[in-house]
């Protein structure tokens, strides 16, 4: 195998993808609402507060949240410390729901697409082995979404510290379980997610089935690491490293059976079931 | 009157095995030999049994009506499908064990070309170079070769479906391969285009490169065709070189004859050395023998007859491609 020639199938389809307008601006629409936008509002608003009675409700929704919680809040008034638990806990979801949705947009059509636009019979009459092609597609489907996620994360991170870190006497953010999810749990978690999109991209007949059984693929998985990242903020400890080992195993062991499920064959798409 | 001579196409077909081979015994080894080679999707058999033989350096053609399985050939040969029985040799290598490296040997053009619409010209013929580990700059030798150049810089999407058969056949050639597989290759080109095709073939053949040519226009197959194998239901009915299939099936000359005053030749058909005629704008004659014909136009001139035109008719490949498939339901 050569990684050279992963690289050219990669590129292929991330420079066919950047040029593709109608692909880019809804990833970096929903990046932006998810990253930008909806944080910006809702930590304006809560920063903003006042009248004594607002202030009480806020103080009794933190009083709702779990004891790792409650313990690790920072700030001095009911508003600093809401702000802090939305920037650092409530919104951990978006860091998994934004690169997972994008790279299993992208990843639902890479292989179907290929077929249903014919160069499916180019690349299986090229000298690209099969594992050269998924490995080119599997990268090219993760780099939108974590490009997406590093570009957003980034502004998340400016909007948390211009609008929570006065209260918190600084800059704060990312903490260590955002590091955490963002290098360690969200990664595998979308390997995870592209080996079994691949999987079905490669047997079905259409994009339009792909991206069906796609979202049916994504909806679990977002929420069994939404469950997973929640957890891993409130206490980022050993046992989630172990989390995200155990994520990286499952991932790789995904993402080698799944290589197997591309075949010449299937790119000219013979023995594709109706 | 008119007869019937049956051909002997089992002179040339041993076990349904189509072989030019023997009767060319200074032929170069074959780049490609299928032997026996069956493959099936679902319950449909594409192939049958299979066996052709091309020599390095030739060109063959593979004619059939659509469905007799040559695109399922050329995708056998490349390796890009399995076939579920016999061998198959590709420049010496089997293409299931050595695939990835054979590939890098052969250029293909698709019978519907497609490419990366949203790249352009010149960025789907890039990649094709990268792929295939040759310089870039052999991509606009490729282009100039098929007058694609001017179009380089615009997308693929916007290109008609002569630029994209063109820029297909450009791609193919990139890495200058010993093997050309073209399957349909003239199919949306205007004339000009498709002449242009055929001369790249010759001009490849002439360097020593092996073409396989599918097609079903027969025209196409003339004048370039060192071997021409006719496929139906997944089989080799026939093959060799043009003249030695009409030779086999077309053993009786044909000649158009007129005349000024046509009527002298109305009982031309008893003649011994007419086995049929027809009068078809002017009067077809199938001979028993070329050689009986200056005797004959001796025969009609002293008959009174004032001839116009005595042209003896060379056997088209269309012509042959009909005489073999009547000849072979005749046989079956």
């Amino acid at each position: 195998m050569s990684w050279h020639r992963v690289m050219i199938m990669a590129r292929i389809d991330l420079k066919r993808l950047f040029k593709s307008r109608d692909y880019w601006i809804p990833m970096a629409l929903l990046s932006g609402i998810f990253f930008v936008i909806m944080p910006f509002v809702l930590l304006s608003m809560i920063t903003g507060i006042t009248g004594t009675n607002i202030v009480e409700q806020v103080g009794g929704v933190l009083n709702a949240l779990p004891g790792p919680i409650q313990d690790n809040l920072r700030g001095d008034t009911p508003e600093a410390q809401a702000a802090y638990a939305f920037a650092v806990y409530l919104l951990a979801p978006i860091a998994i729901i934004v690169p997972l949705t994008i790279s299993s947009a992208v990843g639902a059509q890479t292989i179907v697409g290929e077929r249903e636009r014919g160069t499916g019979e180019f690349l299986a009459h090229s000298p690209l082995t099969d594992t050269e092609i998924y490995l080119g597609k599997l990268i090219a489907s993760l780099i939108p979404g974590y490009l997406a996620t590093a570009i957003g994360f980034t502004a998340y991170s400016l909007i948390v510290n211009f609008r929570v870190g006065p209260e918190m006497g600084g800059w704060f953010f990312p903490t260590a379980g955002w590091w955490l999810l963002i290098l360690w749990v969200v990664p595998p978690f979308i390997a995870i997610a592209l080996s079994i999109i691949l999987w079905v991209s490669s047997r079905v007949k259409s994009t339009a089935a792909a991206q069906q059984a796609a979202s049916l693929v994504s909806l679990p998985i977002i929420i069994a690491s939404y469950a997973i990242a929640s957890g891993l903020l409130y206490d980022p400890t050993v046992a989630a490293f172990s989390v995200g080992a155990v994520a990286w195993v499952l991932a790789i062991i995904g993402l080698v059976s799944g290589s197997k499920a591309l075949s010449r064959e299937r790119l000219l798409g013979v023995g594709i079931d109706g | 009157m008119l007869r019937h001579c049956p051909p002997k196409p089992s002179l040339y077909r041993v076990s349904g095995f189509v072989r030019w081979g023997p009767m060319n015994t200074g032929m170069p080894d074959p780049s490609i030999e299928l032997t026996d080679v069956t493959r099936n999707f679902g319950a449909v058999r594409a192939l049958d049994g299979l066996s052709i033989s091309v020599p390095a350096g030739s060109v063959a053609v593979l004619l059939g009506p659509n469905g007799a399985g040559k695109t399922t050939t050329v995708r056998i040969i490349t390796g890009a499908l399995r076939s579920n029985g016999g061998t198959v040799r590709v420049l010496g290598e089997d293409p299931m064990i050595e695939g990835d490296d054979l590939r890098g040997r052969i250029g293909v053009v698709a019978p519907k070309p497609a490419m990366w619409d949203r790249l352009t010209g010149e960025e789907n013929l890039s990649f094709t170079a990268e792929i295939f580990g040759v310089p870039k700059s052999t991509i606009y030798d490729a282009a100039e070769r098929f007058g694609i150049t001017y179009a380089l810089d615009q997308e693929v999407g916007g290109y008609s479906t002569g630029m994209r058969t063109r820029l297909a056949l450009a791609r193919a050639v990139v890495h200058d391969p010993e093997i050309l597989l073209l399957d349909e290759p003239t199919a949306g080109l205007d004339p000009e285009s498709s002449r242009a095709v055929l001369e790249m073939i010759r001009e490849l053949a002439g360097k020593g490169r092996t073409i396989v040519m599918c097609t079903h226009l027969l025209h196409e197959a003339e004048g370039i065709a060192d071997q021409v194998v006719l496929m139906g239901a997944g089989k080799a009915q026939a093959a060799g070189h043009p003249t030695q299939l009409a030779a086999a099936y077309m053993k009786h000359p044909k000649v158009v004859v007129d005349a000024e005053n046509r009527p002298t030749l109305d009982n031309i058909d008893a003649h011994p050395a007419v086995m049929r005629a027809e009068w078809n704008g002017a009067l077809h004659l199938t001979l028993e023998d070329i050689d009986a014909l200056p005797d004959l136009v001796t025969d009609m001139v002293n008959g009174g007859s004032r001839l116009t035109r005595v042209e003896p008719q060379l056997p088209t490949l269309e012509h042959l491609y009909f005489e073999m498939q009547r000849s072979l339901r005749e046989e079956s």
